[in-house]
């Protein structure tokens, strides 16, 4: 109780020092609250944005096709059970899709591309492709005898609207898969690996170059956040049959080098805000020392009268504590503050909507308002700054009361 | 033993060593404190007076020697029995700056009682009582800062006898005091030595403050040189 009491008194001894201080912490924790939140944010806004561009969200596939992606690992009677799922999901961003290989072919030059069978109804709402058509129109219907494709390979292949293209693979069966469909569309989505490589076909087109019948490989789904998925999982999972084969994957699956992607930049700016960490850590530290020294006589009436070592010790830090939580504090109420209002405002800055747009990102950025955005920099502040009071608290261990009487 | 003493003192020497220089401030002391005693440590400055009240107060430790309080051998002690035994048994009163800056006087007073866990009741009681013995009432709630150099001493006397020690032990305590002051100081030692039967050593320069003892120790370069009673 007294040790409780003493280092609360001791902190206001010097007022403005106490408050320089912990002004230092409350900014470094703003600063921090605002920087990770909003990095958080960006992050979701990140996967969102480049999985709904092609991939989707979730995909259901036969279990092993994401591995190695063979003709015959198919969905059976795919666009039934994506009316199913859309049904039972209440989202309409469900899609089934197809995937084979074949040589794409104009009058003058050949090259290898997969070829993607979509439902143009429903493609639209699980991929922003349909949207980035630069020239053209997109696929107008499941049975039309037509194509698109990236702007990229359009180009090497010299084909402009109109043009045709001959796709020559091999079918589910093995059977040779041939057709000559014209271009209707090129899109570009500056994602140059599907602008260079990728040709749609509408899914009963495909199905029946490629022998499919009424299979497919894929269907996607792309639900309304990105806080959502694991509900959207456990809903579209709970409509496989048992036994079917059929498996659901997350976007962490079907491309795993995106969240390495972001922990990579996560490591980054940690590195950022441990720097920021330290400088004020140092100058706490730096503070801590002085007021201990200038204490020693105090300390030393206090171990002639019988104190452990270790409780001044104690009080020592529990000063260091309150300032903390102070500092941290108030950073908190200041940083969550201007957190919570981006998350509604969104953030942005002149300038940054025209860069974000060639990447085909949102130009607003709005701070993801989670547990781990609001406590993780205030944790670490807390952590460097307890370490900080710990080297002048254990100093006070070797304080010799006769000397420490006789300081000034 | 005839007579039971608080502190016994047998052949204690104290070397300071500073590099390569090393300072004798005690040779061979042999004293013995009874019960109740009132002894005055006297001598110029630098005879070795703190020194000795350092030793017999556990702050420090002798280079040879015993030393005896209340029966436990205080050189033998380890740093824990060292804070223990002070918490106890010693009542110290320094020259000046005794108070702890942050607590009012009825605080500091506590202080003591406090970390001996007495209870939050019996010890407001204990506290409030000896402030008034030592004239402080009304001031139970300033701060060190708000109280003059003489009211800060009586605080520490207050705080030093108020868990009843075995032994107070006061280097110079009016030093720092102008001489009514000091006076007024020595007469309210003296009362707590009668009415509460401390055992109290302390140390002064002062011819004024020598005169209050019923026992003037005197130290040269060291040693005991003289030891008188004058009751
Ligand atoms: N920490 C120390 N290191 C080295 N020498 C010391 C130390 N403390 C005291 N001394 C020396 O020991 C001797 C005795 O000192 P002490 O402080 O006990 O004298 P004193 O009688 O209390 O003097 P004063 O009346 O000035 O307070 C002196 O020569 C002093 O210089
Ligand atoms: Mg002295």
């Amino acid at each position: 109780m007294i040790t409780l009491q003493l280092a609360w008194r001791n902190l206001w001894r010097h007022r403005r020092r106490t408050w320089l201080t912990a002004s230092a912490i409350a900014f470094a924790t703003t600063l921090l609250v605002f920087m990770i939140t909003l990095q958080l944010g960006a992050y979701d806004m990140m996967i969102d944005t480049s999985l709904r561009v092609f991939t989707g969200q979730l995909q259901v596939q036969r279990q092993g096709y994401h591995a190695k992606p063979q003709m015959r690992a198919t969905v059976p009677d795919a666009q039934a059970l994506a009316a199913r799922l859309r049904a039972a999901s209440g989202l309409d961003g469900v899609a089934a899709r197809a995937q084979g290989f074949a040589l794409a072919s104009s009058v003058s030059r050949s090259y290898g591309v997969p070829v993607i069978g979509v439902e143009p109804e429903f493609e639209a709402r699980v991929s922003t492709l349909p949207h980035l058509i630069k020239q053209g129109r997109y696929l107008s219907s499941d049975q039309a005898q037509e194509a698109v494709l990236g702007a990229a390979l359009a180009r090497n292949l010299k084909l402009q609207i109109g043009d045709e293209l001959t796709l020559l693979g091999s079918g589910k069966d093995g059977s040779i898969a041939a057709t000559i469909v014209p271009v209707v569309g090129i899109f570009e989505s500056g994602n140059p690996e599907l602008d260079r490589h990728l040709v749609q076909l509408p899914l009963k087109t495909f199905q029946e170059v490629f022998t499919m019948g009424d299979d497919a490989h894929a269907i996607v789904v792309s639900g309304p956040s990105h806080e959502a998925i694991p509900q959207t999982q456990a809903t579209v999972a709970a409509q496989l049959a048992p036994g079917s084969g059929l498996v659901v994957l997350d976007w962490e699956q079907l491309i795993p080098g995106l969240r390495q992607l972001i922990q990579a930049d996560m490591v980054q700016n940690w590195i950022t805000y441990i720097a920021l960490i330290l400088i004020v850590t140092l100058s706490i530290m730096n503070t801590f020392l002085m007021s201990v020294l200038e204490r020693t006589r105090e300390f030393g009436i206090m171990l002639a009268l019988g104190s452990s070592p270790w409780r001044i010790g104690v009080i020592v830090l529990l000063e260091s504590v309150y300032l903390t939580l102070l500092g941290l504090g108030i950073g908190l109420l200041l940083g969550g503050g201007i957190a919570v209002y981006l998350h509604y405002e969104g953030f942005t800055f002149p300038g940054m909507a025209e860069i974000y747009a060639q990447f085909g990102l949102p130009g607003v950025i709005h701070p993801k308002l989670s547990f781990a955005g609001f406590t993780l920099g205030p944790a670490v502040i807390f952590v460097f700054t307890v370490l900080a009071a710990l080297y002048p608290a254990l100093r006070i261990r070797k304080l010799q009361p006769v000397e420490a009487i006789h300081a000034v | 033993m005839i007579m039971e003493h608080t502190v016994i003192c047998r052949h204690v020497s104290k070397v300071y060593r500073q590099e390569s220089v090393a300072v004798q401030a005690l040779t061979d002391i042999n004293l013995e404190i009874p019960k109740k005693d009132f002894a005055c440590l006297s001598g110029p400055s630098g005879s070795g007076k703190s020194t000795l009240l350092n030793l017999i107060g556990g702050l420090d430790r002798p280079t040879g020697g015993e030393i005896t309080v209340d029966g436990q051998r205080v050189d033998q002690l380890g740093k824990s029995e060292l804070a223990a035994l002070r918490l106890h048994k010693i009542g110290f009163v320094f020259q000046a700056y005794n108070l702890i800056p942050v607590l009012t006087a009825i605080e500091n007073v506590e202080f003591v009682m406090q970390l001996q866990g007495m209870a939050a009741a019996e010890r407001a009681v204990k506290a409030r009582e000896i402030l008034h013995e030592v004239g402080l009432d009304g001031l139970e709630y300033r701060r060190p800062g708000e109280l003059s150099g003489g009211q800060q001493q009586r605080v520490a006397v207050a705080r030093a006898i108020v868990s009843e020690p075995s032994l107070v032990l006061a280097d110079e305590p009016t030093a720092n005091l102008d001489s009514k002051t000091a006076e007024n100081l020595m007469q309210l030692l003296a009362h707590m030595n009668q009415e509460h039967g401390v055992t109290f050593i302390f140390s002064t320069h002062d011819k004024l403050v020598m005169d209050f003892s019923r026992r003037l120790i005197t130290l040269h370069d060291g040693s005991i040189v003289n030891d008188v009673r004058r009751e």
